[in-house]
């Protein structure tokens, strides 16, 4: 296929810029690189602190920045008075700062040029750069409508480029955490109980008597709080219960680990459903007066016994039934967590069905130590405008498919910018925001297909990631420390507002997002939605608007505000779930009406053939993603993944610890670079495990390029979940190649 | 005033946080730190359990390392804190073979350095920022003689260990089990 993209892994810049093997050079400019910050630990009082809430995950901790008399940002610590936090970051909020001190941050806006037959970027200046952004957004506009303009985004930066997008005319707005993340467990709370359990979760951990984590690794997935109230439970004495193939480290520290063999989860689930049901230990209060359904429940349960279980998820009968009763004696203060990351076989909405039904058969919605109310503080918009209403949204993108997504899909947004007979709206522009989609989204030809079909392709980032080297305008953004964005609001236990300031001018040239879209949407003629000179301007009049102030905030960074709901269902209060009848939904007639398994069904899922292993992949506690592993102040800890595997296979394959070797997948794709062996018995026979987020295979990331292996490339196999649009990963097997495969590093 | 550090092996989950904290607090180089963890996997699959613990120096009542030092560098603080003295270090490395812990390095500016319990920090009265960050709450630092103190609470009401109880340093860090 013609390829007017190229991937850009070469880029003259001139000045200091060296040639490396193969003509490669460095992504540098002559700009300053950060002071060394000297030796020996200094006194609180040589420091400056500036509120910030950090940017290296979603949690988004309020902290502060400590800076020297000299302008440098010595360390990160929290804030106390967030309880997202309480005061303690996690290693990568900690670390944050190696974010703004990496040396191979994107410095100055790059635009695509073809220079003697190659295409290569060229430094540009910020007004060339974003005129030809704007140009092209309105040469966009023209031809197909403002609609055909995309977003993809992750975090902060995202929610200025949407303002952007939305005043342009368009809401083809995406996020991977979706459909590729936390999607069918929200899908699925909230076809059960009227609403998902949002983020940070609402869940009662640090007063639960008994937690089940089912794939879930709460202290290898640093969701701070969580990690925080799991370590107060256990102080307590709360039961946990896990289900992994793999002895997490939440495993670790459970009463009962059920080793479950990978794919079944469902069938274990259905079990403790029927134990609950047929044992007569479900919650009879709590269901008959908040739940529907639940007769229909009991027949279609009926024949899901341990013991039809056990066949299955190889889960010893005796063990399914002494773990439920566990969760009966605990309830209502007991949590069937529903996870976070749940894209895994294709029919994770009706699994996540079935973790929201057991926490409606236990009566944990709105008990204390189960899930709590959560309660929020809204913040209003600054005046603009009303957005033009678009002529089609992401919804048409769906072509009739995955009816119950309640947001936008990313795959579709993907499909719906490929040219196709079957798409009737064609999207032509994308702005990429705060997300590395090539190391995020599974299926990576059609990805590839959308990229080299978009007329314009603009990404904003603080670093050089794989996708910018398909942009043809790169924008570089400075790093939260370095910026304004908005408060920080969301709904929890108690309300809680928390202030992102600049604790140092930003570096080099870059810029803040919400200034990148303000200059991006004057060019566009949309000034009226941009009334402001200074981010401050906008906060401060937000803050004024609900009787807190600016002022205020700075000095302490995070503040809680009063509840104005009771935080448990109390005594007396009737009270409504947000279903349409008000009740749970044990019974979905939602789902039957679409034509799907009112009640979740379990379905064999494919399993590995001789001599593949499936690929199970997940999280360290002191990396994000893929956006850490170039971070100085964290490589150290873990520079690289590594692949786990049972000493059996060890045995069997002939492989020794720190061996490095080259996976293959059921589709032939090979790994671009080799990984090391980790031979542990925390892993099942049948499985291998790694970390995400390593394999960067673009050379400016210096640090990172060619450390591990990238699951992401692995995954060719995608199970789609029909009700939503999640695709499910966790359906790839992969194979050891011990010989260098002499592959070529692609792309 | 005995200084020492409690640390919950049950609640530690190994996330490293004590690590970048005190690298950024004490401006350890970069591919250097004065704390580490340690992930002990015993047992077979299924029947498998591991620990994962916070180590550093453990402070010893009979340290080794001040015992060989040639200058005087290394010696005890007020509360029994082990300090390398910078300006009197040598570098000679005596006391990286002496330590049974591995808890010290060359620092590339030539002096031997390692944890200090963030001195610093706890004479302002203040935990020391490995302590004072951990999410899960794991470690506890304060004064063996004080009573009221929650180290002392807690090595009342838990089992704990030392490690390499042989050496016999009679080391200030006690792990919970």
């Amino acid at each position: 296929m013609h390829t007017r993209r190229n991937f850009i892994k070469i880029s003259s810049l001139g000045l200091g810029a060296t040639s490396l093997a193969g003509g490669a050079i460095k992504w540098v400019t002559g700009a300053p690189s950060p002071k060394k910050i000297s030796i020996g630990a200094k006194s609180a009082s040589s420091f400056k602190t500036v509120s910030t809430y950090c940017e290296v995950c979603f949690w988004k901790c309020a902290g502060w920045a400590h800076v020297t008399e000299d302008g440098q940002i010595q360390k990160i610590t929290g804030n106390y008075n967030d309880p997202q936090c309480n005061g303690r970051l996690c290693p990568r909020g900690t670390g944050g700062v190696g974010m703004f001190s990496d040396p191979d941050r994107l410095k100055t806006p790059l635009i695509r040029v073809t220079k003697n037959g190659e295409q290569t970027y060229r430094e540009a200046s910020w007004d060339e750069a974003l005129d030809f952004v704007a140009n092209k957004m309105k040469e966009i506009k023209e031809k197909y409508g403002p609609e055909s303009m995309g977003l993809f985004n992750h975090g902060t930066p995202g929610k200025h480029f949407t303002h952007l997008l939305n005043s342009f005319g368009s809401n083809n707005i995406g996020a991977p955490s979706f459909a590729q993340c936390r999607g069918p467990r929200d899908t699925g709370f909230e076809l059960t109980f009227g609403e998902s359990v949002s983020s940070p979760e609402v869940t009662d951990i640090r007063d639960t008597r008994c937690m089940v984590l089912i794939g879930s690794h709460i202290g290898e997935n640093m969701h701070n709080g969580q990690v925080q109230e799991m370590s107060e439970a256990i102080d307590k004495g709360a039961v946990i219960i896990t289900v992994d193939p793999r002895l997490s480290t939440a495993a670790s520290k459970s009463k009962f680990w059920l080793p479950i063999k990978p794919s079944t989860d469902l069938a274990l689930l259905l079990s403790w459903i029927h134990v609950l049901i047929y044992d007569d230990i479900y919650n009879k209060e709590y269901v008959a007066k908040y739940a529907e359904g639940f007769n229909e429940l009991k027949e279609h349960v009926r024949t899901f016994t341990p013991e039809w279980a056990y066949g299955i998820t190889t889960i010893k009968p005796e063990q399914i039934r002494q773990t439920a009763r566990e969760m009966a004696n605990a309830a209502p203060a007991v949590i069937i967590h529903p996870g976070r990351h749940t894209t895994w076989y294709g029919d994770d909405v009706q699994r996540s069905r079935a973790i929201a039904i057991l926490n409606a058969l236990l009566g944990s919605w709105g008990n204390r130590g189960g899930i709590f109310l959560k309660e929020g503080f809204k913040i209003p918009d600054f005046p603009h405008p009303a957005y033009p209403k678009p002529a089609w949204s992401w919804q048409d993108t769906m072509n009739g498919r995955y009816p119950l997504a309640k947001e936008s899909v990313t795959n579709t947004l993907i499909e719906a910018s490929i040219p196709s007979e079957n798409n009737k709206h064609q999207i032509k522009g994308w702005i990429v925001a705060g997300t590395n989609l090539v190391m995020a989204i599974p299926l990576k030809e059609q990805l590839m297909q959308a990229l080299q079909s978009l007329e314009l392709l603009v990404v904003v980032d603080t670093m050089p990631m794989e996708i910018t080297g398909y942009a043809d305008v790169v924008l570089p953004e400075c790093t939260y420390l370095e910026r304004y964005d908005d408060i920080r609001s969301s709904p929890h236990r108690e309300p809680t507002i928390a202030l992102r300031s600049p604790a140092v001018e930003p570096m080099y040239q870059t810029k803040p997002s919400w200034w990148i879209a303000k200059q991006i949407g004057e060019r566009l003629g949309l000034g009226e939605y941009y009334k402001f000179d200074d981010f401050r301007e906008v906060l401060d009049w937000q803050l004024k608007q609900v009787g807190q102030s600016l002022e205020e905030l700075e000095r302490v960074g995070a503040k809680k505000l009063p509840r104005k709901t009771p935080l448990y269902i109390e005594p007396g209060m009737n009270f409504q779930f947000k279903t349409a009848s008000g009740k749970i939904h044990l019974f979905s007639k939602e789902l039957e009406e679409y034509g799907f398994d009112p009640m979740p069904v379990y379905t064999p899922h494919d399993q590995p053939e001789e001599g593949y292993y499936r690929l199970i992949y997940g999280r360290a506690p002191m990396h994000t993603f893929s956006r850490t592993a170039n971070n100085r102040n964290l490589v150290a800890l873990m520079p690289e993944n590594a692949v786990w595997i049972n000493p059996q296979v060890a045995e069997l394959w002939g492989l020794k610890k720190d061996q490095y070797v080259w996976l293959k997948n059921q589709d032939g794709v090979l790994s671009n670079f080799p990984v090391k062996i980790r031979v542990t018995q925390r892993i099942r026979w049948d499985s291998i495990y790694i970390v995400h987020g390593f394999g960067h295979h673009h050379k400016p990331l210096t640090y990172a390029f060619g450390r591990g292996v990238n699951d992401t490339e692995m995954i060719s196999k995608v199970s789609i979940d029909p009700i939503m649009g999640g695709t499910g990963m966790r359906g790839n097997f992969v194979t050891f190649v011990k010989e260098n495969p002499k592959k070529e590093v692609e792309s | 005033m005995r200084y020492a550090m409690a640390i919950d092996t049950r609640k530690c989950v190994g996330c490293s946080d004590c690590v970048v904290a005190c690298q950024t607090e004490n401006n350890v180089p970069v591919g250097f730190c004065r704390d580490w963890v340690v992930e002990v996997v015993d047992g077979t699959y299924p029947n498998v359990s591991i620990e994962l613990r916070s180590e550093r120096c453990n402070h010893c009542d009979n340290s080794p390392c001040v015992r060989c030092c040639p200058t005087g560098a290394s010696h005890f603080e007020d509360g029994g804190i082990v300090l390398v003295e910078h300006s009197k270090c040598i570098g000679c490395g005596a006391c990286i073979q002496a330590c049974p812990y591995d808890a010290r390095y060359s620092h590339p500016e030539g002096y031997v350095d390692k944890c200090t319990f963030c001195i610093h920090r706890v004479r302002e009265g203040k935990d020391p920022a490995c302590v004072s960050v951990c999410p899960t709450s794991c470690m506890y630092f304060g004064d063996l003689d004080d009573q009221n103190s929650k180290i002392v609470n807690v090595l009342k009401n838990r089992k704990f260990k030392s490690l390499a109880p042989e050496a016999g340093t009679k080391p200030r860090i006690f792990y919970l089990v």
